[in-house]
């Protein structure tokens, strides 16, 4: 009985632990008061009425969406072509390659960024989204291919010797019977790249300039002070990201 | 629909290492071939190179004239039926079937019809909405079967298709293949190390041993009058006798053999003698024989015999089960002299 009375408590703690902070910033998104500190004076939605007449936060919130979803598309098709050749076992040196294309998993975000704006300079790319799209392909390619090639084994390979057999064509191949096959890690890559992307400052605050990212434009009116309007923007975001990873993984359960 | 194979002075290294040493094999349209061998004697390294899945050192593989060196399994009349099925585990078995018909363009409705029909064939009807997930291994082999059939190749090559099934899913599947062979008509190439399955439903045998062909033939032929020690041995159980010729007869330690001639006089010989071609009842009585080992085995009695006028050898006869025969007992032993394979100095080792 204590045994199940400590396990218990230890499970409350660890939850407190982890969701407090998310249930003070929901809290205080109702704060009827111009400071999201306590004392809690009484409930509103006025905050966020006032972040969906927000333009700007409208737009980066958009924005941050579009960049999310176009850069991890990408991430994550270019970790799967990358992840199916060095699976083949017919590459020479692919244990190196494999080495290289995670590697970069361990890079600072600063230090990925400060490149990409370097080499952004002496190419002459203006900053825009695209730019900052592209640096977030940069991060989330390496673990796309990770997640890709843990989930590509010597079942995939035979099912493409088969269809090659059966007269398919390599783009066939990839599309009919290999990207099936491993849709569920695919999926995975594809929402944990677009988490990445989604919440990702560095990066985004480094390479934009008239367009930027919701985190980007968080932190500039941050800079203003607190607001409970940075709280209603955050709820928002959480109560997106919550349904969205809920519904996946419904999906993924149904499937199973 | 159908079409011969021509290999000709095929050879397959890996690392200094020869897989297949100058092969030369000609496979008839429709016929069923068996390619039988231990493991490592290169006749998955000969179908993967039929099939297009490997590429040889030197020489040719023509099918149907046309050669075949530099063309993509795509691309050639094969088709296979793989070791491990390799279904497509995202796919109903009607859209497994179809598979091949889809890479072909043909349209929805016929194709979908075909895969019916294939399903049919190999004794699935009903079952084209299930996945492969569903379905037991035997159902599995059958599904991978109809998958490669559904094309028509000219050729269909078998890896090792039973190898995973039960004793008796696999004799039931060997005579249903078989079947299936003279329906649709293909050359049928197939590998397996057992030589049970080979002798069943072959109609060429060629039997293999580190990388060369050491007989090839009829099943009948193969096993009856093998062209050397390996394919002799291979092929079941088999005495080896040594000897030479004399006279048309061969001297060996049971005694002179009068088997005619057969080879030259004074060259050495060895007599070969399948269990139940060596027994009571023969008609060249060679004397008696003590029983060493006997094991019951349905239909006769299999038994360890050491022969009165040569102790230092021991060989394996058949005794008819009614033969009172336990171990100390003295039997006749006798020969049937037809039936015995003569390999001179150069068949082999």
């Amino acid at each position: 009985m204590t045994r199940f009375a400590v396990c218990a408590g230890y499970m409350v703690l660890l939850y407190g632990f982890i969701f407090l902070p998310v249930a003070v910033l929901v809290l205080f998104s109702f704060q009827d008061g111009r400071f999201p500190i306590p004392p809690f004076r009484g409930f509103t939605l006025r905050w966020h009425a006032e972040i969906l007449a927000d333009d700007a936060l409208v737009a980066a919130l958009f924005n941050s969406l579009l960049v999310a979803v176009v850069s991890s598309a990408m991430a994550l098709l270019l970790g799967f072509l990358a992840a199916r050749a060095v699976a083949s076992g017919r590459l020479p040196g692919a244990p190196a390659i494999r080495g290289m294309l995670t590697a970069p998993l361990s890079v600072s975000y600063l230090v990925i960024g400060l490149g990409l704006l370097a080499s952004f300079n002496m190419a002459g790319l203006g900053l825009s989204l695209g730019t900052v799209a592209i640096g977030h392909i940069v991060i989330n390619t390496p673990l796309c291919f990770a997640i890709c090639l843990a989930a590509l084994g010597e079942p995939q390979l035979s099912a493409e010797r088969a269809a090659r057999d059966l007269g398919a064509g390599e783009i066939g191949v990839m599309a009919l019977v290999t990207a099936p096959m491993i849709m569920p890690a695919l999926v995975a890559a594809f929402l944990l790249s677009v988490t990445f992307s989604w919440d990702e400052f560095i990066i985004a605050f480094l390479l934009s300039r008239f367009d930027v990212t919701l985190p980007v434009e968080i932190w500039s009116l941050l800079r203003s002070g607190l607001n409970p309007k940075t709280n209603a923007i955050g709820s928002l975001v959480f109560v997106l990201s919550a349904v969205a990873i809920l519904a996946v993984e419904l999906a993924v359960l149904r499937r199973k | 629909m159908t079409a011969s194979i021509d290999i000709r002075a095929l050879s397959r290294t890996f690392h200094d290492i020869k897989a297949l040493d100058r092969i030369d094999l000609h496979v008839e349209a429709g016929e069923y071939c068996v390619l039988l061998g231990p493991s490592g004697c290169g006749k998955t390294t000969l179908l993967n190179i039929i099939g297009g899945f490997a590429d040889p050192t030197r020489g040719d593989v023509r099918i149907g004239g046309r050669s075949m060196v530099g063309v993509p399994a795509a691309h050639r009349p094969t088709t296979t039926v793989f070791q491990d099925y390799a279904l497509f585990p995202h796919m109903r078995l009607l859209d497994n079937v179809a598979f091949g018909l889809r890479m072909r363009k043909v349209a929805k409705g016929p194709r979908e019809d075909r895969a019916r029909r294939m399903l049919d064939l190999v004794g699935l009807p009903g079952a084209e909405g299930k996945s492969p997930g569903e379905l037991s291994g035997g159902q599995r082999q059958r599904v991978a079967l109809a998958r490669a059939l559904a094309v028509e190749p000219d050729v269909l090559l078998l890896d090792e298709p039973l190898g995973a099934l039960d004793l008796n899913l696999r004799r039931s599947m060997q005579e249903e293949l078989k079947a299936i062979q003279r329906r649709v008509g293909a050359t049928f190439v197939h590998v397996t190390h057992d030589q049970e399955e080979a002798m069943a439903i072959a109609d060429r045998i060629v039997v293999m041993n580190a990388g060369r062909i050491e007989d090839e033939g009829g099943p009948e032929r193969v096993y009856r009058r093998p062209r050397t020690r390996f394919a002799a041995a291979f092929l079941g159980e088999m005495n080896f006798i040594d000897g030479h010729m004399a006279d048309g007869r061969a001297i060996t330690a049971l005694g002179p053999l009068p088997i005619g001639e057969r080879a030259a006089s004074g060259s050495a010989v060895t007599v070969c003698i399948r269990p139940e071609q060596l027994g009571p009842g023969h008609a060249h009585r060679v004397g008696n024989a003590t029983v060493t080992e006997t094991m019951f085995q349905g239909a006769h009695r299999r038994a360890r015999v050491v022969p009165e006028n040569a102790k230092d050898i021991e060989l394996l006869a058949r005794l008819p089960v009614g033969t009172k025969a336990s171990v100390g007992d003295t039997v006749p032993l006798s020969v049937d002299l037809d039936a015995v394979t003569l390999l001179d100095e150069g068949a082999g080792r």
